[in-house]
C-alpha cells in the first residue's frame, strides 16, 4: 500500500528527477503517455523492461501474444477502434523481424503504434552477435521514424518524441530500439512530453483562397461527388464532415478505411468506390463535375486506370499530408490542413444544395447492382450458403452496432460492402497492405481497448490460419471476441482471379483445411459450425449473446466471386456486375 | 513540359542524424532513380546539415520526391534547382608520379592552362587539385589519362542558389 503510494507520487512529480534503470524508465515513460495496454513476447535482449514490466502490472497490462507479428496487429487494432496509440514490444533478432509486417501494415494505413525493441549491448552492436539485426536499417522505409538508444539518459525524450510522431499529423508506426545496457543503467529520470520538433510540421497551414476556391467550385457544381477516406476519422471530424455534406447535399461514398465515419443508413452515403465497391459511385466517378477528396490518397485499387479517372471533373482535394497532393490524381484546388478545421471553416461558404436529379441517377444504378448482385449475396435462391448472407444475420442481430475487424481476401471485400455501422471507428481492416492474418490479432487489440463494444472478426480460411495461435492470447486474456470464419476452402480472392483471368487454372488456392471447431474448443473456446441456412440465425444469436470468446465456422459456396469488380488496369467506370 | 528529363541540384536542410541518408537514398532508390551525385555537409545554420544531390528527373517527378524528402520528420526542408538557378562546383584530385612532371614540359602546361592547383609535391608523386564544372574536370582528366595518373577521385557537386533559401525564417519561427 505504502509502496505504491510512492510509486504514485514518483510518477506525479514531472519536474523532479530520480535515478532509476533505463528499463524502468521506459515503462515510467509508457505510463506518461496514457498507455494502458501494450502487446508483445520477451526475449534475451529486452528481459530488463520485461522485469520492470512485472513490477509495475498492476498500472500496465502487457498481453503476450503467440507471435510477434500478431503484437503489432493487436496494437493496430486498438489504436484503430480508440484513436490512441497501439504499443508493441519484441526482443531483438527474430523479435523484431517479426514486427515487420504490422509495422509496413500501420505505415501504408497512417495507424499511430509505437515499437520498442531490445538490443544486443551496445559494444556488441556491428559484430553480429547472437540475436543481432539492424532493426533500425530494415524498418526505416516502413516506418514513420525510427531511433536506436545506446544511453539510458536519452530514454525519456526519444520515447517522449516517439508517441508525438506516431500521433500527430498523419499518423504512423515509429520504432524505438534499446540496446541491453542502456535498460541496466541507471540515471537520473526526468519525463517530459514532446510538444514539437522544429524540423516536423505535423499539420499544414490551410491557405484560405483555397477554401474560397473549393467552396466556389462546390457552389457551382450540378453533379458534385464526395469521395472520403480514413482522413475523416482520423482528423476526428466526422461531425463536420457531415455537415458540410448534408449543407451542400452531396452524394458521399467510401474508401474502405473511411467507412463508418458516417452511418451506413445516412441518406447521403452512396456506398464504397474502388475494385470490389458499390457500381454507382464507381461509375459516377466519371460523370461527376466537381469531385471532393477528403482524407484519401487516390490508392490505385480506388482510382483503377488514372488514365481514365475523373477526367471530366474539377478535383479538389482536401489533405493533411502535402506529399500525397498531385501524387496521383492532379487537383484543381488542394485545400491543406487537418479535415476537422478546414471542414469546419468551408462550412459557412457553402450554399444550401441537394441535387436530386443527380441522386436519382445513384439509385438508378444502384437498382441495377441489386439486381445483378446484391440480391444473390444477401436472399440467394441456390442451396450454399454467401458470405453476404451471414453479415446480413450479422447486421441483424447486432443493429449495426458491432466493430467489424476483417481479414484479406473475398470475405474482406464482402463484409466491408454489407457490413453495417452505426458508429465511427468501426471498420477495422488492413487496407493499403492487405495483409492477411490480420483480422484476428487486430479483433483482439480492438476487443481490448473497447470491451463495452461487440467486436467481430470475419476472417477467410487462409489468412485465419496465418495467426491462428492468437486463439492463445484469447484464451489467456479470455477477451471476449466474437471470430467468424468463412469458409469456402479456397483462397477465394485468388481462385477468383485465377478463374477470370487464368482460364481456372487453380494453382495452389485449394485448402485441405483443419477442424477448425476442433482447434478453437482446443483452445477453450465456445465454438459451432454452420453449414446450413437454417442453422445460421440461431447460431449467430448465440454468438452474440456469449459474453465469453466464441468462435463460428460458417461454411459457404467454394466458388462464389465478388461483384462488381474492376478488372486491374480498368477504368473505374468499366466496373463488371458479372 | 513536365516530361521532359532535366539536371536538378536538390538541397535538403537536415537534422543531423545518422540513419538520415539511408531514408533519404530509399526514397530514390523505391523509384529507381539514380543519385548521380550526393555531397553532405554543414549547412550555413548552426546544427542543421545539408545534403546536395544531382539527379535526372522530369519535373513532375522532382515535385513528388520533394514532398517525401519533405515528410521525413528530420528534414527541415527541400529545394530543388536548375543548373541555370545555381552555382555549382565540382572538384577533383589527380595523383601522379613525380617524375612526369620534371620530364614531360607538356604536363607543366597542362596544369597551368587548366588552373589546376598543385597541393604537395614529394618524391615519388604529386598531388593535382581541381575545382570547377565537370566537362573542365573531364578534359583534365583526358590530357593527363595519357602520361598516366596513379590515383583520380571527383567529388560530388556542391551549389549555392542564386536566390534565398527562406530556411533560416522558417526555424527562426519554430523558436517563436
Ligand atoms: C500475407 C499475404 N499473403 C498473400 C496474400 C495474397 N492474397 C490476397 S487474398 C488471398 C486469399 C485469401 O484467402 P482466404 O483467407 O481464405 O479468404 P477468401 O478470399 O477465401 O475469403 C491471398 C492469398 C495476401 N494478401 N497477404
Ligand atoms: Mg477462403
Amino acid at each position: 500500500m505504502k509502496e505504491t503510494q510512492t510509486l504514485q507520487n514518483q510518477i506525479e512529480s514531472k519536474a523532479t528527477t530520480e535515478r532509476i534503470s533505463g528499463s524502468e524508465a521506459i515503462v515510467r515513460c509508457l505510463l506518461e503517455e496514457g498507455v494502458k495496454v501494450l502487446y508483445g513476447y520477451p526475449g534475451g535482449a529486452i528481459m530488463p523492461v520485461y522485469d520492470e514490466l512485472y513490477k509495475y502490472q498492476d498500472k500496465i497490462h502487457h498481453v503476450l501474444t503467440r507471435h510477434e507479428q500478431g503484437a503489432t496487429h493487436a496494437a493496430q487494432g486498438y489504436a484503430r477502434i480508440s484513436g490512441e496509440v497501439g504499443v508493441a514490444i519484441a526482443t531483438s533478432g527474430p523479435g523484431a523481424t517479426n514486427l515487420i509486417t504490422g509495422i509496413a501494415d500501420a505505415q501504408i494505413d497512417s495507424t499511430p503504434m509505437v515499437c520498442i525493441t531490445g538490443q544486443v549491448p551496445s559494444n556488441l552492436l556491428g559484430s553480429d552477435a547472437f540475436q543481432e539485426t539492424d532493426i533500425v536499417g530494415i524498418s526505416t522505409p516502413i516506418t514513420k521514424w525510427n531511433h536506436q538508444i545506446t544511453k539510458a539518459s536519452e530514454i525519456p525524450e526519444v520515447i517522449a518524441k516517439a508517441f508525438y510522431i506516431a500521433k500527430s499529423g498523419r499518423p504512423g508506426p515509429v520504432l524505438i530500439d534499446i540496446t541491453k545496457d542502456a535498460q541496466f543503467e541507471e540515471f537520473d529520470y526526468k519525463y517530459e512530453k514532446c510538444k514539437g520538433i522544429r524540423s516536423y510540421k505535423p499539420i499544414p497551414e490551410t491557405d484560405r483562397s483555397s477554401l474560397e476556391q473549393a467552396a466556389g467550385l462546390i457552389n457551382n457544381a450540378k453533379k458534385p461527388l464526395v469521395v472520403w477516406g480514413q482522413g475523416v476519422i482520423l482528423g476526428k471530424a466526422e461531425e463536420e464532415f457531415k455537415a458540410v455534406i448534408e449543407k451542400a447535399g452531396i452524394p458521399s461514398a467510401w474508401t474502405i478505411l473511411g467507412a463508418s465515419a458516417i452511418p451506413t443508413s445516412h441518406p447521403l452515403n452512396v456506398g464504397m468506390v474502388g475494385m470490389h465497391g458499390n457500381y454507382a459511385p464507381n461509375v459516377l466517378t466519371n460523370e461527376c463535375d466537381v469531385l471532393i477528396a477528403i482524407g484519401m490518397r487516390f490508392d490505385d485499387r480506388v482510382t483503377g486506370n488514372l488514365a481514365t479517372y475523373a477526367k471530366q471533373a474539377k478535383v479538389i482535394h482536401f489533405e493533411i499530408d502535402p506529399a500525397e497532393v498531385d501524387k496521383n490524381v492532379k487537383t484543381d484546388v488542394a485545400v491543406l490542413g487537418d479535415a476537422k478545421q478546414s471542414l469546419k471553416d468551408l462550412l459557412p461558404l457553402l450554399n444550401a444544395n441537394s441535387h436530386h436529379e443527380w441522386h436519382h441517377k445513384f439509385k438508378d444504378l444502384y437498382e441495377i447492382e441489386f439486381e445483378k448482385v446484391i440480391k444473390n449475396d444477401l436472399h440467394p435462391t441456390k442451396e450454399g450458403l454467401t458470405m453476404g448472407e451471414v453479415l446480413k444475420e450479422i447486421n441483424k442481430q447486432t443493429k449495426g452496432e458491432a466493430a467489424i475487424v476483417s481479414d484479406v481476401g473475398q470475405h474482406q471485400m464482402i463484409a466491408c460492402r454489407y457490413a453495417e455501422f452505426n458508429t465511427t471507428k468501426s471498420n477495422i481492416t488492413s487496407g493499403g497492405l492487405g495483409t492477411m492474418g490480420f483480422g484476428l490479432p487486430a479483433a483482439i487489440g480492438a476487443k481490448m481497448a473497447a470491451p463495452e463494444r461487440e467486436v467481430i472478426s470475419i476472417c477467410g480460411d487462409g489468412g485465419y490460419q496465418m495467426t491462428i495461435q492468437e486463439l492463445g492470447t484469447i484464451c489467456q486474456q479470455r477477451a471476449a471476441v466474437k471470430v467468424v470464419v468463412l469458409n469456402n476452402d479456397f483462397l477465394g480472392m485468388v481462385r477468383q482471379w485465377q478463374q477470370l483471368f487464368f482460364d481456372k487454372r487453380y494453382a495452389s488456392t485449394e485448402m485441405t483445411n483443419p477442424d477448425f471447431v476442433a482447434i478453437a474448443k482446443g483452445y477453450y473456446l465456445n465454438a459451432k459450425r454452420v453449414t446450413k441456412r437454417e442453422e445460421l440465425p440461431s447460431a449467430v444469436e448465440e454468438m452474440i449473446a456469449s459474453k465469453e470468446p466464441y468462435f463460428l465456422e460458417v461454411c459457404v459456396e467454394k466458388e462464389d466471386n465478388v461483384f462488381p469488380m474492376i478488372p486491374s488496369g480498368a477504368s473505374v467506370s468499366d466496373i463488371r456486375l458479372e | 513540359m513536365d516530361k521532359e528529363i532535366k539536371h536538378f541540384t536538390v538541397s535538403i536542410y537536415t537534422e543531423n542524424n545518422i540513419g538520415l541518408l539511408n531514408r533519404i537514398s530509399a526514397i530514390f532508390q523505391r523509384r529507381h532513380i539514380n543519385i548521380e551525385s550526393l555531397n553532405t555537409s554543414r549547412s550555413e545554420i548552426e546544427g542543421v546539415s545539408r545534403f546536395t544531390l544531382v539527379v535526372d528527373i522530369t519535373e513532375d517527378q522532382m515535385k513528388k520526391i520533394i514532398g517525401q524528402l519533405e515528410r521525413q520528420v528530420e528534414v527541415i526542408k527541400a529545394y530543388y534547382h536548375t543548373d541555370e538557378e545555381t552555382i555549382y562546383q565540382i572538384s577533383a584530385i589527380f595523383k601522379i608520379k613525380s617524375d612526369l612532371l620534371f620530364e614531360e614540359r607538356q604536363i607543366q602546361n597542362i596544369i597551368k592552362e587548366s588552373n589546376a592547383r598543385i597541393v604537395t609535391v614529394n618524391k615519388e608523386f604529386f598531388v593535382l587539385e581541381k575545382s570547377g564544372r565537370k566537362q573542365e574536370i573531364d578534359l583534365l582528366h583526358r590530357e593527363l589519362s595519357a602520361f598516366g595518373i596513379m590515383q583520380f577521385v571527383r567529388s560530388g557537386r556542391i551549389a549555392v542558389t542564386k536566390n534565398e533559401m527562406k530556411i533560416s525564417q522558417m526555424l527562426e519561427a519554430f523558436q517563436h
